[in-house]
Protein backbone atom coordinates (compact mmCIF):
# COMPACT_ATOMS: atom_id res chain seq x y z
CA UNK A 1 0.00 0.00 0.00
CA UNK A 2 1.30 3.35 -1.04
CA UNK A 3 2.43 6.19 1.36
CA UNK A 4 0.88 9.10 -0.13
CA UNK A 5 3.20 12.55 0.06
CA UNK A 6 2.23 16.15 -0.51
CA UNK A 7 4.59 18.46 -2.13
CA UNK A 8 3.18 21.68 -0.99
CA UNK A 9 4.58 25.71 0.07
CA UNK A 10 2.17 28.02 -0.58
CA UNK A 11 3.77 30.34 -2.25
CA UNK A 12 4.95 30.12 -6.06
CA UNK A 13 7.87 29.41 -7.74
CA UNK A 14 9.41 28.06 -4.74
CA UNK A 15 10.46 24.77 -6.44
CA UNK A 16 7.84 22.49 -5.88
CA UNK A 17 7.33 20.73 -9.02
CA UNK A 18 11.41 20.35 -9.75
CA UNK A 19 11.30 19.06 -6.16
CA UNK A 20 8.51 16.80 -7.05
CA UNK A 21 10.27 15.54 -10.00
CA UNK A 22 13.68 15.12 -8.38
CA UNK A 23 12.03 13.37 -5.15
CA UNK A 24 10.54 11.10 -7.28
CA UNK A 25 12.84 10.05 -9.44
CA UNK A 26 14.83 9.68 -6.81
CA UNK A 27 12.37 7.15 -4.82
CA UNK A 28 12.51 5.17 -8.13
CA UNK A 29 16.03 5.01 -8.54
CA UNK A 30 16.07 3.31 -4.94
CA UNK A 31 13.78 0.64 -6.16
CA UNK A 32 10.42 2.38 -5.38
CA UNK A 33 7.39 1.84 -7.40
CA UNK A 34 6.53 6.01 -7.85
CA UNK A 35 3.75 7.76 -8.89
CA UNK A 36 3.69 11.52 -9.48
CA UNK A 37 0.34 12.95 -9.65
CA UNK A 38 0.13 16.88 -11.14
CA UNK A 39 -2.47 18.53 -9.00
CA UNK A 40 -2.17 22.02 -10.65
CA UNK A 41 -5.30 21.73 -12.76
CA UNK A 42 -4.91 24.46 -15.93
CA UNK A 43 -1.29 25.11 -15.30
CA UNK A 44 0.52 21.26 -15.84
CA UNK A 45 4.20 21.48 -15.97
CA UNK A 46 5.48 18.94 -14.50
CA UNK A 47 5.21 16.85 -17.47
CA UNK A 48 7.19 19.18 -18.67
CA UNK A 49 9.85 18.95 -16.16
CA UNK A 50 9.72 15.07 -16.74
CA UNK A 51 10.25 15.67 -20.49
CA UNK A 52 6.57 13.97 -20.92
CA UNK A 53 4.69 16.45 -21.82
CA UNK A 54 4.26 14.81 -25.98
CA UNK A 55 3.01 11.41 -24.29
CA UNK A 56 -0.13 13.02 -22.62
CA UNK A 57 -2.92 11.93 -23.73
CA UNK A 58 -5.28 11.38 -20.65
CA UNK A 59 -5.26 13.45 -17.33
CA UNK A 60 -6.40 13.87 -13.86
CA UNK A 61 -9.70 15.32 -14.80
CA UNK A 62 -10.58 12.70 -17.79
CA UNK A 63 -9.97 9.36 -15.14
CA UNK A 64 -12.27 11.56 -12.07
CA UNK A 65 -14.47 12.12 -14.35
CA UNK A 66 -14.91 8.58 -16.16
CA UNK A 67 -13.66 9.71 -20.15
CA UNK A 68 -10.54 7.43 -19.74
CA UNK A 69 -9.42 4.63 -17.21
CA UNK A 70 -6.35 5.35 -14.76
CA UNK A 71 -3.94 2.73 -16.82
CA UNK A 72 -5.00 4.66 -19.71
CA UNK A 73 -3.98 7.93 -18.31
CA UNK A 74 -0.31 7.47 -16.39
CA UNK A 75 2.82 8.04 -18.32
CA UNK A 76 5.68 5.51 -17.32
CA UNK A 77 9.43 7.31 -17.56
CA UNK A 78 11.40 6.61 -20.47
CA UNK A 79 14.39 6.32 -18.39
CA UNK A 80 13.22 4.94 -14.87
CA UNK A 81 10.68 1.84 -15.42
CA UNK A 82 9.88 2.46 -11.68
CA UNK A 83 8.95 5.95 -12.15
CA UNK A 84 5.25 7.11 -13.81
CA UNK A 85 3.12 10.37 -13.91
CA UNK A 86 -0.60 10.95 -13.51
CA UNK A 87 -0.48 14.32 -15.77
CA UNK A 88 -2.71 17.67 -14.72
CA UNK A 89 -5.52 18.93 -17.14
CA UNK A 90 -4.74 22.28 -19.15
CA UNK A 91 -8.64 23.11 -18.46
CA UNK A 92 -9.16 26.50 -16.48
CA UNK A 93 -12.26 24.69 -14.91
CA UNK A 94 -10.75 24.02 -11.56
CA UNK A 95 -13.81 22.49 -10.22
CA UNK A 96 -13.95 19.92 -12.35
CA UNK A 97 -11.74 18.59 -9.63
CA UNK A 98 -13.99 17.18 -6.63
CA UNK A 99 -12.69 15.66 -3.04
CA UNK A 100 -14.65 12.50 -4.63
CA UNK A 101 -13.18 11.94 -7.56
CA UNK A 102 -9.37 12.30 -6.36
CA UNK A 103 -10.58 10.24 -3.07
CA UNK A 104 -11.32 7.03 -6.11
CA UNK A 105 -7.94 7.89 -7.72
CA UNK A 106 -5.80 7.57 -4.90
CA UNK A 107 -7.53 4.22 -3.66
CA UNK A 108 -6.99 3.24 -7.04
CA UNK A 109 -3.53 4.04 -6.99
CA UNK A 110 -2.68 3.26 -3.48
CA UNK A 111 -2.33 -0.68 -4.12
CA UNK A 112 0.22 -0.55 -6.97
CA UNK A 113 2.76 1.56 -5.71
CA UNK A 114 4.85 2.39 -3.27
CA UNK A 115 4.80 5.84 -3.01
CA UNK A 116 2.05 8.14 -4.22
CA UNK A 117 3.69 12.39 -4.73
CA UNK A 118 1.30 14.97 -5.03
CA UNK A 119 2.54 18.29 -6.75
CA UNK A 120 -0.07 21.27 -4.92
CA UNK A 121 -0.52 23.88 -6.87
CA UNK A 122 0.13 27.27 -5.13
CA UNK A 123 -1.92 29.17 -3.21
CA UNK A 124 -4.70 28.18 -0.79
CA UNK A 125 -7.30 27.28 -2.64
CA UNK A 126 -9.38 24.49 -3.77
CA UNK A 127 -6.23 22.92 -5.83
CA UNK A 128 -4.06 22.65 -2.76
CA UNK A 129 -6.39 21.76 -0.23
CA UNK A 130 -7.32 18.93 -2.50
CA UNK A 131 -3.86 17.71 -3.37
CA UNK A 132 -2.99 17.81 0.51
CA UNK A 133 -6.22 16.23 1.28
CA UNK A 134 -5.09 12.65 1.24
CA UNK A 135 -1.87 13.03 2.37
CA UNK A 136 0.27 10.54 4.92
CA UNK A 137 3.30 12.94 4.91
CA UNK A 138 3.59 16.38 3.45
CA UNK A 139 7.20 18.14 2.40
CA UNK A 140 6.84 21.92 2.73
CA UNK A 141 8.59 23.76 0.63
CA UNK A 142 10.47 26.67 1.50
CA UNK A 143 12.66 29.52 0.76
CA UNK A 144 14.79 31.25 3.29
CA UNK A 145 12.94 34.06 2.58
CA UNK A 146 10.02 35.81 4.84
CA UNK A 147 7.21 35.68 2.18
CA UNK A 148 7.98 31.81 1.74
CA UNK A 149 7.84 31.11 5.74
CA UNK A 150 5.19 32.84 6.22
CA UNK A 151 3.12 31.14 3.44
CA UNK A 152 4.79 27.56 4.41
CA UNK A 153 3.65 28.18 8.27
CA UNK A 154 -0.18 29.42 6.80
CA UNK A 155 0.25 25.87 4.93
CA UNK A 156 1.46 23.69 7.66
CA UNK A 157 -1.87 25.02 10.08
CA UNK A 158 -3.57 24.00 6.96
CA UNK A 159 -2.46 20.34 6.81
CA UNK A 160 -2.71 20.16 10.99
CA UNK A 161 -6.74 20.59 10.35
CA UNK A 162 -7.79 20.01 6.56
CA UNK A 163 -6.75 16.57 5.97
CA UNK A 164 -8.71 13.90 6.09
CA UNK A 165 -5.79 12.29 9.29
CA UNK A 166 -5.90 15.71 10.40
CA UNK A 167 -9.91 15.13 10.71
CA UNK A 168 -9.48 11.60 12.24
CA UNK A 169 -7.11 13.35 14.70
CA UNK A 170 -4.01 11.69 13.52
CA UNK A 171 -1.05 13.68 12.49
CA UNK A 172 0.65 14.09 8.88
CA UNK A 173 4.17 13.21 9.43
CA UNK A 174 5.83 17.09 7.87
CA UNK A 175 9.20 17.55 6.57
CA UNK A 176 11.06 21.00 4.91
CA UNK A 177 12.77 21.00 2.05
CA UNK A 178 14.50 24.32 2.21
CA UNK A 179 15.20 25.33 -1.32
CA UNK A 180 17.27 27.85 -3.35
CA UNK A 181 19.31 28.64 -0.35
CA UNK A 182 22.07 30.72 -1.26
CA UNK A 183 25.17 29.74 0.85
CA UNK A 184 27.07 32.78 0.38
CA UNK A 185 24.15 35.22 0.94
CA UNK A 186 23.64 33.33 3.93
CA UNK A 187 27.20 34.05 5.37
CA UNK A 188 26.67 37.71 4.66
CA UNK A 189 23.76 37.52 6.49
CA UNK A 190 21.69 38.83 3.90
CA UNK A 191 19.12 35.82 4.08
CA UNK A 192 17.44 33.92 6.86
CA UNK A 193 19.26 31.14 8.15
CA UNK A 194 18.70 27.19 8.17
CA UNK A 195 17.84 27.91 11.75
CA UNK A 196 15.98 30.66 11.65
CA UNK A 197 13.40 28.67 9.22
CA UNK A 198 13.49 25.57 10.87
CA UNK A 199 13.18 27.38 14.19
CA UNK A 200 10.20 29.78 12.86
CA UNK A 201 8.38 26.64 11.23
CA UNK A 202 9.05 23.57 14.36
CA UNK A 203 9.14 21.54 11.58
CA UNK A 204 11.57 19.03 11.28
CA UNK A 205 14.64 19.80 8.07
CA UNK A 206 14.31 16.93 5.45
CA UNK A 207 16.88 18.90 2.88
CA UNK A 208 19.06 21.98 1.87
CA UNK A 209 18.46 22.27 -1.70
CA UNK A 210 21.65 25.03 -2.64
CA UNK A 211 20.15 27.53 -5.38
CA UNK A 212 21.90 26.05 -8.86
CA UNK A 213 22.15 26.20 -12.51
CA UNK A 214 22.05 21.97 -12.66
CA UNK A 215 18.37 22.28 -11.43
CA UNK A 216 17.17 25.37 -14.26
CA UNK A 217 19.37 23.12 -17.25
CA UNK A 218 17.96 19.84 -15.92
CA UNK A 219 14.42 21.06 -16.34
CA UNK A 220 15.26 22.45 -19.55
CA UNK A 221 16.11 19.48 -21.15
CA UNK A 222 13.46 17.68 -18.91
CA UNK A 223 15.31 15.53 -17.11
CA UNK A 224 15.28 15.57 -13.14
CA UNK A 225 18.31 16.59 -11.70
CA UNK A 226 19.10 13.50 -9.90
CA UNK A 227 18.94 11.60 -13.48
CA UNK A 228 20.46 14.60 -15.52
CA UNK A 229 23.33 15.37 -13.56
CA UNK A 230 23.92 13.26 -10.60
CA UNK A 231 26.94 14.52 -9.26
CA UNK A 232 25.59 18.03 -9.45
CA UNK A 233 25.25 19.30 -5.14
CA UNK A 234 21.34 19.85 -5.87
CA UNK A 235 20.93 16.12 -7.01
CA UNK A 236 23.09 14.65 -4.13
CA UNK A 237 21.36 17.46 -1.31
CA UNK A 238 17.97 15.48 -3.57
CA UNK A 239 19.37 12.04 -2.96
CA UNK A 240 20.14 12.50 1.03
CA UNK A 241 16.53 14.07 1.13
CA UNK A 242 14.95 10.82 -0.24
CA UNK A 243 17.16 8.08 1.97
CA UNK A 244 15.98 10.50 4.73
CA UNK A 245 12.25 10.05 3.68
CA UNK A 246 13.08 6.23 3.44
CA UNK A 247 13.99 6.10 7.16
CA UNK A 248 17.45 6.19 7.10
CA UNK A 249 19.80 8.44 8.82
CA UNK A 250 21.95 10.60 6.71
CA UNK A 251 24.12 13.79 7.99
CA UNK A 252 22.85 17.07 7.00
CA UNK A 253 25.26 18.85 4.82
CA UNK A 254 24.75 22.47 4.61
CA UNK A 255 25.54 23.87 1.31
CA UNK A 256 28.92 25.58 1.31
CA UNK A 257 30.28 28.63 0.01
CA UNK A 258 32.57 27.80 -2.91
CA UNK A 259 36.08 30.22 -2.52
CA UNK A 260 37.64 31.15 -5.34
CA UNK A 261 41.14 30.33 -5.94
CA UNK A 262 42.37 33.29 -6.08
CA UNK A 263 40.96 34.32 -2.22
CA UNK A 264 42.20 30.83 -1.49
CA UNK A 265 45.66 31.90 -2.29
CA UNK A 266 45.03 34.93 -0.63
CA UNK A 267 44.10 33.32 2.45
CA UNK A 268 40.45 34.95 2.73
CA UNK A 269 38.10 33.27 4.08
CA UNK A 270 34.46 33.01 3.33
CA UNK A 271 32.69 35.08 6.65
CA UNK B 1 31.93 40.76 7.90
CA UNK B 2 30.69 40.44 11.27
CA UNK B 3 33.03 43.28 12.32
CA UNK B 4 32.45 45.54 9.44
CA UNK B 5 28.65 44.99 10.54
CA UNK B 6 29.69 45.95 14.17
CA UNK B 7 31.13 49.29 12.75
CA UNK B 8 28.47 50.36 10.93
CA UNK B 9 25.46 49.70 13.22
CA UNK B 10 23.00 47.62 10.80
CA UNK B 11 21.76 44.81 11.95
CA UNK B 12 22.16 42.29 8.66
CA UNK B 13 19.07 41.33 6.80
CA UNK B 14 18.25 38.33 7.99
CA UNK B 15 17.84 39.04 12.05
CA UNK B 16 15.10 41.69 10.77
CA UNK B 17 13.68 39.72 8.80
CA UNK B 18 13.74 36.50 10.95
CA UNK B 19 11.78 39.53 14.15
CA UNK B 20 9.24 40.35 11.28
CA UNK B 21 8.07 37.21 10.52
CA UNK B 22 7.96 35.76 14.08
CA UNK B 23 6.16 39.04 15.70
CA UNK B 24 3.73 38.46 12.50
CA UNK B 25 3.29 34.61 12.66
CA UNK B 26 2.21 35.20 16.15
CA UNK B 27 -0.03 37.34 15.33
CA UNK B 28 -1.73 34.94 12.62
CA UNK B 29 -1.08 31.78 14.35
CA UNK B 30 -3.45 33.19 16.93
CA UNK B 31 -1.14 31.90 20.31
CA UNK B 32 -3.71 30.28 22.70
CA UNK B 33 -6.51 31.01 20.60
CA UNK B 34 -5.93 35.23 21.31
CA UNK B 35 -4.94 36.20 17.16
CA UNK B 36 -3.32 39.23 18.80
CA UNK B 37 -2.34 38.10 21.50
CA UNK B 38 1.92 39.58 20.87
CA UNK B 39 0.50 43.11 19.52
CA UNK B 40 -1.74 43.78 22.81
CA UNK B 41 0.65 42.18 24.99
CA UNK B 42 3.24 44.58 23.36
CA UNK B 43 1.24 47.34 23.79
CA UNK B 44 0.38 46.71 27.37
CA UNK B 45 4.14 46.40 28.65
CA UNK B 46 4.40 49.44 26.42
CA UNK B 47 1.88 51.88 28.32
CA UNK B 48 3.01 50.39 31.74
CA UNK B 49 6.72 51.03 31.31
CA UNK B 50 6.22 54.40 30.09
CA UNK B 51 4.23 55.42 32.61
CA UNK B 52 7.59 55.72 34.69
CA UNK B 53 10.31 55.27 31.91
CA UNK B 54 10.27 57.78 28.85
CA UNK B 55 10.33 54.99 26.02
CA UNK B 56 10.91 54.78 22.28
CA UNK B 57 8.30 52.36 21.47
CA UNK B 58 10.87 50.94 18.59
CA UNK B 59 12.75 50.09 21.52
CA UNK B 60 10.30 47.40 22.73
CA UNK B 61 10.64 43.96 21.66
CA UNK B 62 8.30 41.00 22.00
CA UNK B 63 9.41 38.26 20.78
CA UNK B 64 7.35 34.69 20.80
CA UNK B 65 9.52 31.42 19.88
CA UNK B 66 7.29 28.40 18.93
CA UNK B 67 8.03 25.54 20.15
CA UNK B 68 7.00 21.58 20.01
CA UNK B 69 5.43 21.73 23.50
CA UNK B 70 5.96 25.25 24.84
CA UNK B 71 6.33 28.53 23.90
CA UNK B 72 8.49 30.77 25.34
CA UNK B 73 7.80 34.77 25.31
CA UNK B 74 10.85 37.11 25.41
CA UNK B 75 10.60 40.23 26.17
CA UNK B 76 13.17 43.06 25.34
CA UNK B 77 13.22 46.91 26.38
CA UNK B 78 15.84 49.16 25.85
CA UNK B 79 15.87 51.74 28.89
CA UNK B 80 17.42 54.83 28.33
CA UNK B 81 20.07 56.35 31.15
CA UNK B 82 19.58 58.90 33.95
CA UNK B 83 19.52 62.13 31.86
CA UNK B 84 16.38 60.62 29.72
CA UNK B 85 15.15 58.86 32.95
CA UNK B 86 15.17 62.13 35.10
CA UNK B 87 13.38 63.70 32.38
CA UNK B 88 10.72 61.73 32.07
CA UNK B 89 10.40 62.16 36.23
Amino acid sequence: MAKVLVVTSGKGGVGKTTSTAALGAALAQAGKKVVVVDFDVGLRNLDLVLGAERRVVFDLINVVQGVAKLPQALIRDKRLENLWLLPASQTRDKDALTEEGISRVIAELRPNFDYILCDSPAGIERGATLAMRFADEAIIVTNPEVSSVRDSDRIIGMLDSKTVKAERGERVAKHVLITRYDPARAARGEMLSIDDVLEILATPLLGIIPESQDVLRASNVGSPVTLNSPASSPARAYTDATRRLLGETVAMTVPAQRVGLMNRLLGRRAA
Amino acid sequence: MKLLRFFSGRPASASVARERLQILLAHERGLLGQPDLVLRLREEILAAVSRHVALDPDKVIVRLDRGEHVSTLEVDIEVPNAPALAAAG
